[in-house]
């Protein structure tokens, strides 16, 4: 397959796919996040995950639409302003959601995943009536398009950079919050147990309602990102959720961690697959490595023993 | 929604008609054949028990159809164009004197973008809604699904979305391209005007893209004497194309050949745009790229590739230029015009030419009569119906530019002749 190629052709094309494997991490960290939290800290099995995702790329739509329109002056600045507004639709929708159905079904866990599955249908078609059900397009600002030349094939993409550093971010944001603040150990006390964490006198169902809302939100922050990469329209949320609950699963439920390292194990496999052999068959291999690995180790990569 | 429409249309009814009227003396006798000024004379000499025996919900005054599409679930971002194409085609033959002086009333059904709903709801129209006719599926897949239910029941369906072939119904009018008409002018045209000789197929994964991508290989390798460097499928719904594009930029071919769908080919274009690769350098021609997609994948992400395509909102002719404006001024300004929403407005007015020529909504007899039925006033220009049910129409070459529309870079002299099933590309 290679003998045609250069030494040099070689080396630049393993570097870029090496870059294309740490952008597909990155997207996967981000999209998982906002699950991981809802998922692994709570237990709710968030099948509208997705559709939280894509209230947020309507809201960048939106905004980058009113900057277009009234301010276009400051357009190339738009996208941070969008990526904030969509962190807080995404959340209060996903408040509204948690008290309104969420806590009511907190002692049945599998009931979640049919009442979150109705929930993304609803807002399928509530986005598709009121947003239209054909696909928008979002114009992003120019400096956020095209790549930057290292060499004369390497080529390193700027809204690939974007994603690496927004999923930093909030990686390190997320892992401060949960593991440094005094409500992110209010959140781990909660998970480890309920009822004792209530007896201290935190108070549980507040806690509750503004993780899954900062899981929802986080999930809006993805979906603005990922508006540079896919599609926006009212089921584009469907294409992410297999892929997050994978990564999920996979890391192990509880542990942030677990996340990134089965983001990194599946992206690497997955984009390296893809480079040898063709892209359904890589999809396929990559399924069948994380069914195998399933099986021997059913908790995940990574466990956090809790006292049960 | 269509009551609103009909309130706007009383108020400019009589302007239109007189528009109508001026645009149609030139062609005046070409639609004398097709009927389209018949008087409530005509109905009156058509007494419905000889134009409907067989038990059609057809009355002195009125005839029933059915709209069969998505309007909810996935395919609803496609499927919406041809609703309101069809719509408008039925309400302007309505104001014009309707199909044997009948008007056209629709009952319109949800596929809902799953396939047994599509059998369903198709028998329900034509079992207990007796309709005379059927315009509706978008997907191979709700074709497939619905094909017995018309074969079974006796129905007629106009089918509007360009296809894989390998197809042929007595119940069905295809009134889009099957694969060669669309493929096979394209890949001559960008060899013989970019020199290309060598090719990287991409699709997503199912049968309209593989069966596309067989065909083109074979006239690649066998008529061109090109290449094909790389050929790859992706699941439907796929996001992540940055491994292929790595893949494109090593094997460095002449043209890239896509047919990716739905809300991967927004992703693939992108991130063919974010990794530098330049489309008015890199030849790129694609088979499911029309208007529609572009308004989702964003006109300055695919400005420079080619499109293959018998229809492009663009074209200039004074048929396609009344029809984009009747489409505007129904479904508003910013409507696009994608090639199957063309398509889908052919649909009732061929209908009404077969009944015509038939002089019965029998759907045997209208069947019988579709062949040769040709409709001049049509978007993309003339055309007509082939004896294996499939059109005869000309392919197109546009390129993408950065305000979502195309520009016509090429179009073939003559109508191609619609070959569903084609030796030597099997």
């Amino acid at each position: 397959m290679f003998a045609e190629y250069s030494l040099s052709e070689l080396s630049s094309i393993f570097l870029m796919q090496g870059f294309a494997g740490l952008i597909l991490f990155s997207v996967f960290v981000l999209m998982a996040l906002g699950l991981a939290i809802i998922f692994g800290q709570m237990g709710v099995i968030n099948m509208a995950h997705g559709e939280f995702m894509i209230l947020g790329a309507y809201v960048t739509y939106f905004t980058s639409q009113f900057f277009l329109n009234y301010i276009p002056a400051l357009f190339g600045i738009y996208f941070f302003i969008a990526m904030i507004l969509a962190f807080f639709a995404s959340g209060a929708l996903g408040m509204a959601v948690e008290w309104l159905m969420i806590r009511r079904l907190y002692k049945r866990p599998l009931d979640t995943l049919l009442a979150t599955w109705g929930l993304s249908l609803i807002l399928q078609q509530v986005y598709r009536s009121v947003f239209g059900p054909r696909e928008v397009g979002v114009e992003l600002p120019g400096w956020m398009m095209g790549s930057l030349p290292v060499t004369d094939v390497v080529e390193v993409q700027i809204n690939g950079l974007f994603v690496m550093g927004l999923t930093i971010a909030i990686t390190v944001a997320v892992a401060l919050l949960m593991y440094k603040s005094a409500w992110g150990k209010q959140v781990r006390a909660v998970v480890q147990n309920r009822v004792m964490a209530g007896a201290v006198g935190i108070n549980t169902e507040k806690v509750d309602r503004y993780t899954f809302g900062l899981g929802c939100g986080i999930a809006g922050v993805a979906g603005s990102a990922f508006t540079m990469i896919g599609s926006t329209g009212p089921t584009s949320g469907q294409l992410y959720i297999v892929d997050t609950f994978l990564v999920v699963v996979f890391g192990g439920a509880q542990s942030l961690l677990g996340t990134i390292a089965s983001a990194f194990t599946i992206s690497q496999a997955q984009s390296t697959l893809e480079f040898f052999l063709s892209g359904s068959m890589a999809k396929v291999l990559t399924l069948l490595g994380v069914v195998i690995i399933l099986m021997l180790r059913p908790q995940g990569l990574f466990v956090i023993k809790v006292r049960r | 929604m269509s009551s609103n429409n009909d309130n706007s249309h009383k108020f400019s009814s009589t302007r239109r008609k007189l528009l109508m009227g001026m645009a149609a003396l030139p062609a005046a006798p070409l639609l004398a054949s097709s009927g389209l000024f018949s008087s409530p004379a005509f109905a009156q000499a058509l007494a419905t028990s000889a134009v409907n025996t067989t038990g059609l919900a057809v009355t002195d005054t009125d005839v029933t159809v059915g709209i069969l599409h998505s309007v909810t679930g996935t395919m609803a971002i496609s499927e919406t164009g041809s609703v309101q194409a069809e719509k408008l085609a039925i309400d302007q033959i309505n104001k014009s004197g309707g199909v044997l002086g009948r008007q056209i009333k629709y009952i319109q059904e949800d596929g809902a973008s799953d396939w047994p709903t599509f059998a369903e709801k198709a028998k329900k129209l034509l079992v207990n809604d007796k309709v005379a006719a059927v315009f509706g599926c978008w997907t191979s897949a709700s074709r497939k699904a619905v094909l017995p239910v018309f074969e079974q029941y006796n129905g007629i369906l106009y089918y509007p979305t360009f296809y894989e072939g390998l197809e042929q119904s007595k119940n069905v009018i295809y009134t889009g391209q099957e694969a060669t008409q669309q493929i096979l002018a394209g890949l001559d045209w960008v060899n013989k005007e970019k020199g290309a000789k060598s090719f990287y197929l991409i699709g997503s994964d199912y049968i309209w893209p593989r069966t596309s991508m067989k065909i083109a290989r074979k006239h690649i390798e066998n008529k061109l004497g090109g290449k094909v460097v790389g050929e790859e499928y992706f699941p439907l719904g796929h996001t992540q194309f940055n491994s292929v594009i790595n893949k494109i930029k090593l094997t460095k071919p002449d043209v890239i050949y896509a047919a990716v769908v739905g809300g991967s080919n927004v992703a693939f274009y992108k991130q063919l745009k974010a990794a530098g690769i330049d489309l008015s350098k890199q030849n790129l021609l694609t088979i499911s790229v029309t208007e529609d997609e572009i308004d989702g994948i964003g006109g300055e992400n695919i400005a420079g590739a080619y499109s293959s395509m018998k229809y492009f909102q663009s074209l200039d002719n004074p048929n396609n230029k009344e029809f984009v404006a009747e489409f505007k001024k129904m479904w508003g300004d910013k409507t696009v015009i994608g090639d199957v929403t063309q398509a889908a407005y052919l649909g009732p007015w061929l209908w009404k030419a077969a009944v015509e020529k038939a002089k019965s909504f029998d759907v045997d007899k209208v069947a019988e009569a579709s062949v040769d039925v040709e409709f001049a006033k049509a978007p993309e220009g003339y055309v007509k119906i082939h004896p294996n049910h499939h059109l005869w129409s000309k392919a197109r070459i546009g390129q993408a530019q950065a305000d979502g529309q195309f520009k016509l870079v090429h179009e073939t002299a003559d109508l191609i002749e619609p070959d569903p099933f084609p030796k030597g590309y099997q």
